[in-house]
């Protein structure tokens, strides 16, 4: 273990490809190139600083001793921390996205994970009309799917409610778990299945042993970004979910009145918890590709 | 899982060998509940939608109650009251993605090109990339009302550099608005141009270089063409979802030089009960993109992105 | 790796059951995508036990059919039959078949030794580990068992393909260009590698190469494929010497072929004489195509003889020319002369070096002379340059 975590350290120091432009020899370089180097990366330093700076407002505040409203600064408190089911409803509110969203999810990936084997594995007519049926919804802006799918439920007069909220949500997830498989399903060479079918594996055990592990990463993938479009959803919720109420509708429904700090602290914990997620999962694929370089 | 792999369409495409016809019935069995899903969620609803866009309300009944009809006349009367808004939203719309290709560009081109063959930071860069959607899509909307609030710091240096009239403010302008969604949208621009510049050879750029010498011309004949792909993908990803959007509209602008069809439809449905104009509304609103978006694919080039 | 013979003397050791693979036999069978025919009513007996190459041009359908013996693809029409039994119709996973394909399609999420028991495991077979073990010992990386593919060097690779293939000892063992991944050196070396490991194992194998050097150094039998068919089948010496087209001729080896007319048939010696613009040729009878009217006049390049001066043929000898020698390649072991003789076109030919370095310079005039006897005849209706190694055509 020693020995491969040395080797590590070793490669890491050495660029595996030599940067496109010469930004390693800075000091032989005139000033107006080191500038001009210069411009891109700080461009999109600043860039991220722009993405950062409101997820930073909304953990700061999650520490606010807030009045009524939780948008001026009033001092520093962990009540909000020791006690997130404190306001009306928001606990609730926050049950009903995790069950939504996890079924939803559940459902999606299933449905989407077929679609994009079928749709990159087989040649078939109508194959492109398959294809712009997945495109649509993706390129229909939520609020009119929102309405198309209210106008549905009213005329066939479906209660509103749990059942019709994850409907919708399975409905804008499908595509982006087909758009995401298939990338995945496309990158694998179709011989690998041919080869287990020669070694005797029937059709469903060639899936279960072969194809499945290996489209296993990009499902995930898919998973992890149909959970958090079904998560954050407001629009398409508002309108197909009646009196239910999830998680960024009632944060939206509060904002008029006022959101209370535990949103935030909710919203916060969600973030760390995700963000440890994703890090933890680089490092690791990190750690696992240098290991493999190194052997 | 990387991110990268989850938005990267394609990849190293190995081009399965299309099989031939008669070989198997299992694609539909694949396909089968995806698409009928599909067609009973998205392909019914939109066809109610269209339905309920000629209703007209039922004689002497109550508000809120409509009954079939054909009345076209709903588009014609539609689109006469709420024109400004619809055009209002569009260019709302592609004020926001110019912004954020102008913002997104940079940083994509910077974590593919810059970062290239450091996997860990390029990695870190996309994790710091999506992180807002980690967070709630409204909270985060409600912190630009904080930053851009009229006590706030960015206000008061804009004061003091004279760059903002005394007295003006930045809360309910459409600055406002198309700054929040600017901020919202910019993730997808970043991701799918970072997936097109990933995959581009930076040899390329080398023999570019080679042979314009010019940064800027380098750019402009190699690395642009090749990361249109990308491009496209991502300005459709922001405009499409922008021009519907309701909640940046709500909480940044609440005026009503910043009113944008989502507002319209969404009060139409739920505050008037009017809902053949709505759906009216909404139908047009779909129509408009549908035709953009061909144009737009068919100008820039990029037809296999459908 | 070395191809010693150490490993050889063991007895079986991959399988306890000392079968010698089964014979394959395909009837009438042809393969059509839409309108494109890829293989065209091909009928082809392999003896078990032989190691049999199809050899063609991409493009010839020899991998659609090692496709169609694996089961991967199903004939339009015809049937297949392995071991005497008729497979058509079975998929893939029923047949006792098992390929090396050619990007080794290992599966990467396992590790070589789970890659090797893949196969055993699926048909239930018992003392999976030791089989496995000696499966990996045959192709010398029993060592490797617990790396995953992708730590493995391309040759590394293609061992285990191999042992993942032979391990189940299937009936025919099936190799779509398995070579062709690697480097020269290596490919030369996994030859003779794949020729110890047949003889050892004793199964048939069919092997798929564009390349027809490597099918004839491994090969004790080849067909050669064109346009989906079999233009000729035979050992590699069998179709060098006497191949019966101009896409054989060409393909396999060079030939020199020029166009000429049956004017004589001497019954009594078994010749043929013919016209080549001019000059009268003779020909064996049995070693030419048609016995009347035009043939293709061929000899290989090896077998002709440059005649300088005043220098004069045997009389069992053919004579062309006079000629001018355009080009001169010294390639070490021998010299490469390019020959143009006036109305017929260029000739190649291949002089050993016995007395050291070239003896006849560009410009100079010569005539060429060959043994009636490797002279051979071929359809006058074949075009003269089927077959010929085309740049774009290299895969």
């Amino acid at each position: 273990m020693t020995a491969t975590s040395t080797a590590s350290a070793t490669t890491s120091l050495v660029p595996r490809e030599p940067p496109p432009t010469t930004t390693r020899d800075v000091h032989r370089k005139p000033l107006r190139r080191r500038i001009g180097d210069s411009i891109v990366p700080t461009f999109a330093a600043l860039g991220i600083l722009f993405l950062l700076v409101p997820v930073a407002y909304t953990v700061v505040f999650s520490f606010n001793s807030a009045g009524k409203t939780n948008l001026v600064w009033r001092g520093f408190t962990l009540d909000n921390w020791r006690n997130p089911c404190g306001a009306p409803q928001v606990c609730q509110a926050f049950g009903h996205s995790l069950q939504v969203g996890l079924l939803s999810t559940l459902i999606a990936t299933v449905l989407g994970t077929l679609v994009a084997i079928a749709l990159v594995r087989f040649q078939f007519r109508g194959r492109s009309a398959a294809n712009l049926l997945i495109f649509l919804p993706m390129s229909t802006p939520e609020v009119v799917l929102g309405a198309a799918l209210l106008a549905q439920f009213l005329s066939v007069r479906v209660p509103l409610g749990f059942s019709t909220v994850v409907a919708s949500h399975v409905l804008f997830c499908i595509s982006f778990v087909v758009v995401t498989v298939k990338a995945r399903v496309s990158s694998l060479d179709p011989a690998l299945e041919e080869a287990a079918a020669d070694l005797y594996a029937s059709p469903l055990q060639a899936f279960w042993r072969v194809t499945f592990p290996l489209l296993l990463p990009g499902i995930a993938a898919a998973a992890l970004l149909a959970f958090s479009l079904s998560f954050d959803d407001f629009i398409v919720t508002n309108f197909t979910s009646g009196s239910y109420e999830t998680f960024p509708k009632f944060v939206y429904i509060s904002a008029t009145r006022g959101i209370p700090p535990q949103a935030n602290v909710i919203s916060s914990f969600m973030f760390v918890l995700a963000l440890a997620i994703v890090v933890i999962v680089q490092l690791v694929g990190y750690a696992r590709g240098k290991r493999l370089r190194s052997r | 899982m990387s991110i990268t792999a989850a938005l990267g369409e394609g990849g190293a495409a190995t081009g399965a060998a299309p099989r031939s016809l008669k070989r198997s019935r299992a694609h539909w069995v694949l396909l089968g509940p995806g698409l009928i899903y599909l067609v009973l969620l998205f392909v019914v609803p939109v066809g109610a939608l269209l339905a309920t866009s000629l209703y007209v309300p039922v004689p002497g009944g109550d508000i809120g109650q409509y009954q079939p009809a054909l009345h076209w006349q709903n588009y014609p009367q539609a689109i006469a009251q709420f024109w400004p808004v619809i055009l209002r939203s569009f260019w709302f719309a592609l004020l926001a993605t110019v912004a954020a290709l102008v913002i997104g560009y940079p940083m994509a081109y910077a974590i593919a090109i810059r970062a290239r063959g450091r996997t860990l930071l390029q990695g870190m860069l996309l994790v710091l990339v999506v992180a807002p959607f980690f967070t709630s899509f409204i909270l985060r909307t409600i912190a630009w009302k904080q930053i851009l609030a009229d006590d706030s710091l960015v206000v008061a240096i804009l004061h003091w550099l004279n760059l903002l009239p005394e007295g003006a403010r930045l809360t309910a302008t459409p600055f406002a608005v198309v700054c929040g969604l600017t901020y919202n949208f910019l993730p997808f621009m970043v991701l799918p141009i970072f997936a097109g510049l990933e995959r581009l050879d930076v040899r390329m750029l080398e023999a570019g270089a080679d042979l314009y010498a010019s940064p800027v011309t380098t750019f402009r004949t190699v690395t642009w063409p090749l990361s249109l792909p990308g491009v496209v993908a991502g300005t459709l990803l922001t405009f499409i979802p922008a021009v519907g959007d309701y909640v940046n509209a709500a909480l940044l602008g609440n005026n009503t030089n910043t009113t944008m069809i989502g507002q319209v439809i969404d009060a139409r449905f739920f505050k008037v009960l009017d809902y053949p104009t709505a759906a009216t509304l909404s139908v047009v609103l779909m129509a408009a993109i549908m035709l953009i978006v061909t144009v737009y694919i068919r100008r820039a080039g990029t037809e296999e992105l459908l | 790796m070395t191809s010693t013979a150490g490993t050889a003397g063991s007895a079986a050791p991959v399988g306890d059951q000392a079968d010698s693979g089964a014979d394959l036999e395909l009837t009438d069978v042809t393969k059509s995508f839409g309108d494109f025919v890829a293989v065209d009513n091909l009928s082809l007996t392999v003896p078990s036990g032989s190691f049999f190459a199809l050899l063609g041009p991409s493009g010839c359908g020899k991998t659609t059919t090692l496709r169609m013996v694996a089961g991967l693809e199903q004939p339009t029409s015809g049937t297949i039959a392995i071991g005497g039994s008729d497979v058509t119709g079975t998929r893939a996973h029923q047949r006792p078949v098992n390929t090396v394909f050619q990007s080794y399609a290992l599966f990467p999420h396992l590790s070589v030794g789970d890659n090797v028991a893949f196969g055993l495991r699926r048909s239930g077979k018992s003392e999976i580990a030791r089989r496995v073990a000696d499966g990996l010992d045959l192709v010398e990386l029993g060592h490797l068992a617990d790396r995953k593919p992708g730590q493995l060097s391309g040759g590394q690779q293609q061992r285990v393909a191999l042992a993942r293939a032979l391990v189940n000892r299937p009936s025919v063992l099936l190799l779509d260009e398995p070579l062709g991944a690697l480097d020269l050196k290596l490919r030369r070396q996994m030859q003779l590698e794949l020729k110890r490991i047949q003889t050892e194992v004793g199964l048939t194998f069919i092997h798929v190469t564009h390349d027809q050097e490597e099918a004839m150094t491994m090969a004790d039998t080849v067909a050669v494929m064109n346009r989906g068919r079999i233009e000729q089948m035979g050992t590699p010496a069998e179709l060098y010497e006497l191949p019966r087209t101009a896409f054989v001729a060409n393909f396999l080896g060079q030939s020199n072929l020029v166009p000429g007319t049956v004017v004589d048939r001497v019954t009594k010696s078994g010749l043929l004489a013919v016209d080549v613009s001019g000059t009268r040729i003779l020909v064996p009878e049995v070693r030419s195509v048609r016995s009347s009217g035009g043939v293709l006049v061929g000899v290989r390049p090896e077998k002709l003889r440059i005649l300088v001066g005043d220098q004069e043929p045997t009389p069992a000898e053919n004579v062309l020319g006079p000629g001018t020698v355009t080009d001169v390649s010294f390639m070490g072991v021998s010299t490469q002369y390019q020959v143009e003789v006036r109305g017929l076109g260029t000739f190649g030919v291949f002089a050993q070096n016995l007395l050291g370095g070239s003896t006849v310079a560009t410009g100079a005039e010569v005539r060429l002379a060959w043994s009636v006897d490797f002279t051979f005849a071929l359809d006058g209706a074949d075009a003269p340059d089927e077959g010929t190694v085309d740049l774009d055509d290299e895969p």
